[in-house]
């Protein structure tokens, strides 16, 4: 099997795209990476952790798309494997989250007053289960288009983890104010995001219900008031 | 750098001394090799134990803890662990940790094996990843400074107290120091020693112990290193307890079930161990629920599709058992601080004796949230009487510098596998004088020759095979010091199994005391 892998050493000023064969028999893309490293060239960079899809470290971009390392299953030749896009690069495959992470403490991602007297239940566990799942991987800010152009939206996973918090049962001060700019109004609501998230969460559709409980709490689109001037009041 | 309390490590017990540490008011520091939130806590599946229920008590808690410990636990230890349970768990549930629920509402609980009542607090089986991830949106919310990809290097000391440590900044290759009144080690454990025998993430390599150890902390029961009985057979990927809390069975070739599955770890582990002598063993999901393994077992289910493409549901599982959990670690007393005046520990590099010999599933991500909250009080009222001193990096650095000149054509992912089959096959499930000695003689002879053992990549941006290299140098250093304890203990408890010396020995009813290359 081959794999053709963008190779990036800053003080080499080695920038290219590299071909590689696998000879042995390996199924995840990270066995294959790890043989690489281990018997061609161990200067190659990546990052790993739990090789079980739940750290959240060793996404890549293959042929085009982000996606886990661990849990893509290689098949055939002609695989592209590239860093994440959208974030700053460090070496190789290796990209600087720090940006990234940061944008869940700008949109204030946590519990912030709990509601002593709500229980939970079952149901309401279920509400905001599949956004609970979340593993900072990156892939959905390496496939968002606004991300790509605003580095001061919000993005994908911070918003989904806003929607966690606002959308429990326990929090008595659902933070929505501090998404209003650059946040979920800026989503084009294109749905790339969802595409690439290994645990099948949908920003977009996490963003959507942060726009309706928004409009519900009094705010409104602010383009839509900077494109229509002044309507937006007469809803 | 200079903050009050330096935390080294990102996982749970960081990151809950860290916002306890905060409470008492100092400046806190994080300082981790990875990015916050890739720790290994999130990988527990399992569940965190609290007496919760009707019928369960924390008496029985504290019995099923001491009775799996092989008395080998400290019982006021065990009876504090147990009794501050349901107060941990009430103090997730108020940050937003997503348990599941029962129908009527209350924190869903789960039986696992050595317990005598559903006493594993989950959600689904994501229950370590849940409970770091909130950690972390609350560490955020406290705004408490986290330094990420940096490699400790050592643990500074100045007259038997702690000052600092310096670490590796990965993207420069540069050594930094942190400067400090007290430092909290919690680095996770050291079963990755075990390598592609062990289920841990890559990171769990010791690091923090054998800093600390070599600052002259004492380590102690570090033989004691527990197998998980059922890893996916080619990729040591775990399958949660959970599979056989729920009722599945371990069967041969035949698809006969050879022990009780509901045992602790170390008993069913040895079991399997003997049972692979004869045929390949599996674990069978398929009489369970269809629903019930979705609902609850998600991760299995596509972990085993991906590594054997197996369908769960209608396949049988192939496994073996795999290194898991260090039960041994830096010796701690009642207020999680080292020998070392200033130097604490907590999470799986910690041993606050409450383990022993085996530990109880479910105790592990329940030490880290109760033993963080004490580790912070006890850093932070020690910090407080504290000044700061100043430290270099010298020493640090020209240990770095020496390393980029080793010349010499020894592969390092040659001996890291060396060293993991050697320690998998003698130093693992059954053990013995002459296999043990065997290993030591082998690590002598590697650590005699770590200088051959030279980067291939000498640049110094993000330069993993460096980090790589110095893990490994970890793993030989603290090899030895286990090899060493395991020979030390000669007879049979819990998760130490001598085939020499099959029967438990009173003699043998306390820990392992290793400081400065002598037993204590």
């Amino acid at each position: 099997m081959k794999l053709k892998i963008q190779r990036y050493i800053k003080e080499k000023e080695f920038n290219t795209l590299i071909e590689y064969d696998v000879e042995k028999k390996v199924t995840t893309l990270l066995e294959a990476l790890e043989y690489i490293k281990q018997t061609k060239d161990s200067s190659l960079a990546f990052e790993s952790g739990c090789r079980s899809g739940v750290c959240g470290s060793c996404s890549v971009q293959v042929d085009g798309k982000a996606t886990l390392a661990c849990s893509h299953k290689l098949q055939e030749d002609a695989v592209v494997v590239e860093p994440l896009k959208n974030m700053p690069l460090i070496r190789d495959l290796v990209v600087d989250m720090t940006q990234a992470y940061q944008t869940t403490k700008k949109a204030q991602a946590w519990l912030h007053l709990l509601d002593k007297e709500t229980k939970i239940t079952d149901e309401d566990e279920h509400i905001n289960r599949v956004q609970s799942d979340c593993i900072l991987c990156g892939s959905c800010y390496s496939a968002c288009p606004v991300f790509a152009v605003n580095k001061n939206f919000l993005g994908p996973f911070a918003l989904t983890r806003s929607w966690k918090y606002v959308a429990d049962k326990r929090e008595a001060q659902p933070a929505v104010d501090v998404l209003q700019t650059d946040g979920i109004w800026d989503c084009t609501l294109c749905n790339e995001c969802t595409m690439v998230c290994p645990q099948e969460i949908s920003s977009k559709a996490d963003i959507e219900k942060l726009r309706s409980k928004s409009a519900m709490m009094g705010y409104s689109d602010p383009n839509f008031a900077a494109n229509f001037g002044g309507f937006e009041l007469s809803f | 750098m200079q903050y009050d309390i330096l935390i080294i490590g990102a996982g749970a017990s960081a990151l809950s001394s860290a916002l306890f540490a905060k409470q008492e008011g100092l400046s806190v520091a994080l300082v981790t090799k990875e990015f916050p939130t890739r720790a290994q806590t999130s990988m527990a599946q399992g569940g965190i134990n609290a007496a919760l229920g009707k019928d369960d008590t924390i008496e029985l808690h504290i019995e099923d803890t001491l009775k799996s410990s092989h008395a080998l636990a400290d019982e006021k230890m065990v009876q504090h662990l147990c009794q501050s349970a349901p107060e941990a768990i009430k103090w997730l549930d108020s940050i937003g940790v997503c348990f599941s629920r029962t129908p009527d509402g209350e924190i869903a609980q789960r039986k696992l094996g050595g317990a005598k009542h559903p006493r594993a607090c989950y959600a689904q089986d994501y229950t370590g990843l849940k409970i770091l991830h909130t950690l972390y949106d609350q560490v955020n919310k406290e705004n408490i400074d986290i330094f990420n990809q940096r490699f400790l290097l050592d643990i500074i000391t100045k007259e038997q107290k702690v000052i600092g440590a310096t670490f590796l900044n990965m993207r420069n290759s540069q050594v930094e120091t942190f400067s400090a009144k007290s430092v909290i080690v919690a680095t996770g454990g050291y079963a990755k020693i075990y390598g592609k025998h062990s289920t841990n993430s890559k990171s769990s390599t010791g690091d923090g112990l054998v800093a600390a150890y070599k600052a002259g902390a004492i380590l102690s029961n570090l033989e004691f290193v527990q197998f998980h009985p059922t890893a996916l057979k080619n990729s040591s990927i775990l399958i949660s307890e959970s599979a056989r809390g729920a009722g599945g069975y371990l069967v041969d070739n035949n698809g006969e079930r050879f022990c009780d599955e509901l045992r602790p770890r170390d008993e069913v582990s040895r079991a399997i161990y003997e049972q692979m002598k004869k045929s390949d063993v599996f674990l069978d999901l398929r009489h369970l629920d269809k629903e019930f393994i979705e609902e609850s077992l998600p991760q299995e289910q596509k972990l085993a599709k991906l590594y054997e493409d197996i369908d769960l549901t209608q396949e049988l599982i192939p496994i073996k058992p795999a290194a898991h959990y260090s039960m041994g670690g830096i010796e701690v007393d009642a207020n999680s601080q080292t020998n070392i005046e200033g130097l604490f520990s907590v999470g799986e590099c910690a041993n606050h004796n409450v383990h022993g010999a085996n530990r109880l599933g479910g105790n592990s991500l329940l030490e880290l949230i109760v033993f963080g909250k004490d580790v912070a009080k006890g850093a932070a009222s020690y910090a407080k009487a504290q000044e700061f001193q100043t430290l270099d990096t010298k020493e640090s650095q020209q240990k770095i510098d020496a390393i980029f000149q080793y010349e010499g054509g020894i592969n390092l992912y040659d001996m890291k596998d060396l060293v993991a089959d050697l320690f998998y096959k003698n130093v693992g499930i059954l053990r013995k004088e002459s296999e043990l000695q065997e290993a030591l003689d082998a690590l002598k002879n590697i650590q005699n020759n770590l200088s051959k053992i030279a980067l291939q990549d000498k640049t110094k941006e993000f330069n993993q095979e460096l980090v790589e290299l110095l893990e490994f140098h970890n793993m030989v250093e603290l090899a030895q010091l286990i090899v060493l304890s395991a020979l030390k203990r000669k007879e049979s408890r819990g998760a130490h199994y001598r085939a020499d010396y099959l029967e438990e020995n009173k003699e043998f009813s306390k820990p392992t005391r290793i400081y400065r290359g002598e037993f204590l």
